[in-house]
């Protein structure tokens, strides 16, 4: 009894007075073999069972397939005037800018952090000094760069809340990020980029499809 | 052997006499029903020095019962999906039976919660509660911190509000500061959508009435645990096990039951009676408990005019916000809440209650209380050039805080601890 008591404590067992012998026929090697191999199968299964679980919290294949073109008509757009419509589930501006709108891209080119639209925001045929295929319609989608708000239209100058230089734009609600005419991000804000323009084109001289551009971006 | 080893545990400190027979002895037979009680509550001993700062703990534990009943019987009529959400809460506030009863408790539960837990919090740093050998627990009781805050944000969608989604959106886009294009895959895959939809406000349903409510109270539990096997710290700081008496028990220990149990149910009616008159006279307390803009169903196309999470998420938000890039933003306010976790090692000094601690100490504390507030009150307000350049002072005295204590706690002129506990 009293010899045998070291070997269990030994295994990690309590020391009790018990009938060890049984313990004494043991084969660790078939033991940790058992324990390797249900390990290893049993984690290979629990890895497995990971991937469907994760996978299927990404969009589904409805959710995929809603994300079709949508057609707008500018006829009836005014000189000043936006117009949202919904593509993807996110809001898509036409704004038919004015002549003082178009100027003043050129006065706030020195408060911009990115003036020339270098940075992948826009298809190429939106990379230019409007950021639009059309000079006077801009076509935007409407959510901030930074955390995902809708910006607001405030076409007003110099207002009390946006300060005396404010020349027409774009204003975050959420985190006070501003953006020019053409949706271009000031500098010292907290959205990192300009803000997106969709892939679109003109069907005629006032309809435009959003969310299609025949491969023109490539 | 069996009975051998149950002998063993009864025989071990007489069990209170009591242990043999009736309803308690066959129950203690089968179930350690006594020794859990004993070891939990009836022979728990808490320091006899507990004062004001001491409900919070068992109030929290209170809410925490308050919004698991409640949001059972909210479950029983809300639906959740994109068409229905709204309203099935304008239903549950007008047609079920106390429906609005229920909700109010629910919402002004989500609110009284972290109004408890911060007050714990507070009294955990005022008392030096996260030094050793506590440390553990104050991680765990970090942990239930930061269930709760991803419980309340994910319960705040569920309305399905103007100030749900838009919240919704900002917070999930956080992620999208991650950077080479993980930051994106992830916030798709958060949504299962291309925006917050449907497919968002469900799996937003599943974690908020199951997966985080079971972490929640697997960690409460852990967090009882530590607190038992080490001990309560008291208003001295004083370790009330070094002095026991010839039977083992401390001398300046009190058994949790009657003693606390007492006053905590004393406390809790207090307490109760200042929730209910915010339940049945002030539910939206001004806009800061239930936001205006949520009155309104979610619209995907337009944002608010001004958006701003909920009172108990604005310090952190307006750290946020105080931050003129996307990603050292999130980072800065992700520093702020895991700056706390280490607490109980930025903090090198060994005396424990602020009673007995230095100048130094005391201004730190109350400036970093102070920068909490203010950037509190600025995470609620629209941006302005001002409230930015506030937050980001407040924000340095926040961080600042703990950069401080860190080298003012080395060497720092406490004065002598007691021996024992004072009254």
């Amino acid at each position: 009894m009293t010899s045998k008591k070291t070997t269990t404590q030994q295994a990690g067992d309590t020391p009790v007075d018990s009938d060890t012998s049984f313990r004494d026929a043991a084969d660790p090697k078939r033991r940790r073999m058992l324990v390797t191999g249900a390990s290893v199968v049993g984690g290979l299964g629990a890895l497995a069972l990971v991937t469907p679980l994760v996978s299927s919290m990404s969009p589904s294949e409805r959710a995929k397939a809603a994300g079709a073109p949508v057609e707008a008509d500018i006829s009836k757009l005014t000189p000043g005037q936006l117009l949202t419509v919904e593509w993807r589930g996110k809001p898509v501006w036409i704004v038919r800018r004015t002549e003082e709108a178009l100027a003043s891209l050129q006065e706030v080119r020195g408060e911009l952090s990115d003036p020339d639209s270098d940075q992948e925001q826009q298809p190429s045929y939106a990379k230019n000094e409007n950021r639009s295929i059309n000079p006077e319609v801009l076509v935007m989608i409407g959510i901030c760069t930074h955390l995902g708000c809708s910006p607001t239209y405030r076409p007003d100058i110099a207002p009390a809340d946006l300060g005396a230089d404010w020349k027409g734009g774009f204003f975050c609600p959420c985190h006070g990020s501003k953006f020019d005419y053409a949706g271009r991000v000031y500098a010292g804000v907290p959205a990192p980029t300009n803000l997106e323009v969709p892939p679109h084109e003109y069907l005629s001289d006032s309809l435009i499809i959003i969310g299609e551009d025949g491969g023109a971006a490539a | 052997m069996s009975n051998n080893s149950a002998g063993q545990n009864s025989g071990g400190q007489g069990a209170g006499g009591q242990g043999a027979g009736g309803m308690m002895g066959w129950i203690d037979e089968r179930f350690p029903l006594t020794k859990l009680l004993e070891e939990h509550v009836t022979k728990y001993y808490a320091p006899k020095n507990f004062n004001f700062w001491y409900y919070f703990g068992a109030l929290s534990l209170l809410v925490l019962i308050i919004q698991i009943v409640t949001g059972i019987f909210l479950t029983m009529n809300y639906k959740p999906d994109g068409e229905l959400a709204f309203t099935s809460v304008e239903y549950i506030m007008r047609d079920v039976n106390f429906g609005w009863l229920i909700r109010y408790m629910h919402s002004t539960g989500a609110s009284m919660f972290f109004v408890v837990v911060y007050l714990h919090m507070f009294r955990a740093l005022m008392y030096g509660s996260y030094k050793k050998p506590r440390e553990l627990l104050w991680i765990f009781g970090m942990l239930i911190y930061v269930c709760l805050m991803a419980e309340a944000f994910m319960g705040y969608l569920l309305p399905w509000g103007q100030m749900s989604y838009w919240g919704a959106q900002v917070i999930i886009s956080l992620f999208g500061a991650i950077p080479f294009g993980i930051g994106d895959a992830v916030t798709l895959w958060l949504k299962g959508d291309y925006i917050v939809s449907d497919a968002t406000l469900n799996r937003f349903f599943a974690l908020h009435v199951i997966a985080v409510p079971l972490v929640l109270i697997m960690l409460v539990a852990a967090h009882i645990m530590a607190l038992h096997e080490v001990g309560s710290n008291n208003p001295d700081g004083v370790d009330i096990k070094k002095n026991k008496n010839a039977a083992g028990i401390p001398k300046d220990g009190i058994p949790f039951h009657p003693y606390y149990t007492v006053k905590d149910f004393m406390g809790a009616i207090v307490f109760l009676i200042v929730f209910f008159t915010i339940v049945f006279f002030m539910p939206e307390m001004g806009g800061y408990f239930l936001e205006h803009a949520n009155f309104i169903p979610a619209d995907p196309l337009k944002t608010p005019e001004h958006i701003a999470p909920v009172w108990y998420f604005t310090p952190f938000y307006a750290i946020l916000r105080a931050v003129p890039d996307k990603l050292g933003g999130v980072m800065a306010m992700g520093a702020a809440i895991v700056v706390l976790f280490f607490l109980p090692w930025i903090d090198r000094n060994n005396v424990r209650s602020i009673r007995y601690r230095s100048l130094a100490y005391k201004v730190l504390l109350f400036s970093f209380v102070i920068a909490f507030i203010v950037l509190g009150y600025y995470g609620m307000q629209a941006p302005t050039p001002v409230g930015t350049l506030v937050s980001r002072i407040a924000a340095l005295v926040y961080f600042g805080f703990f950069v401080g204590l860190f080298f003012v706690s080395k060497n720092e002129k406490t004065k002598p601890v007691p021996e024992r506990v004072t009254s």
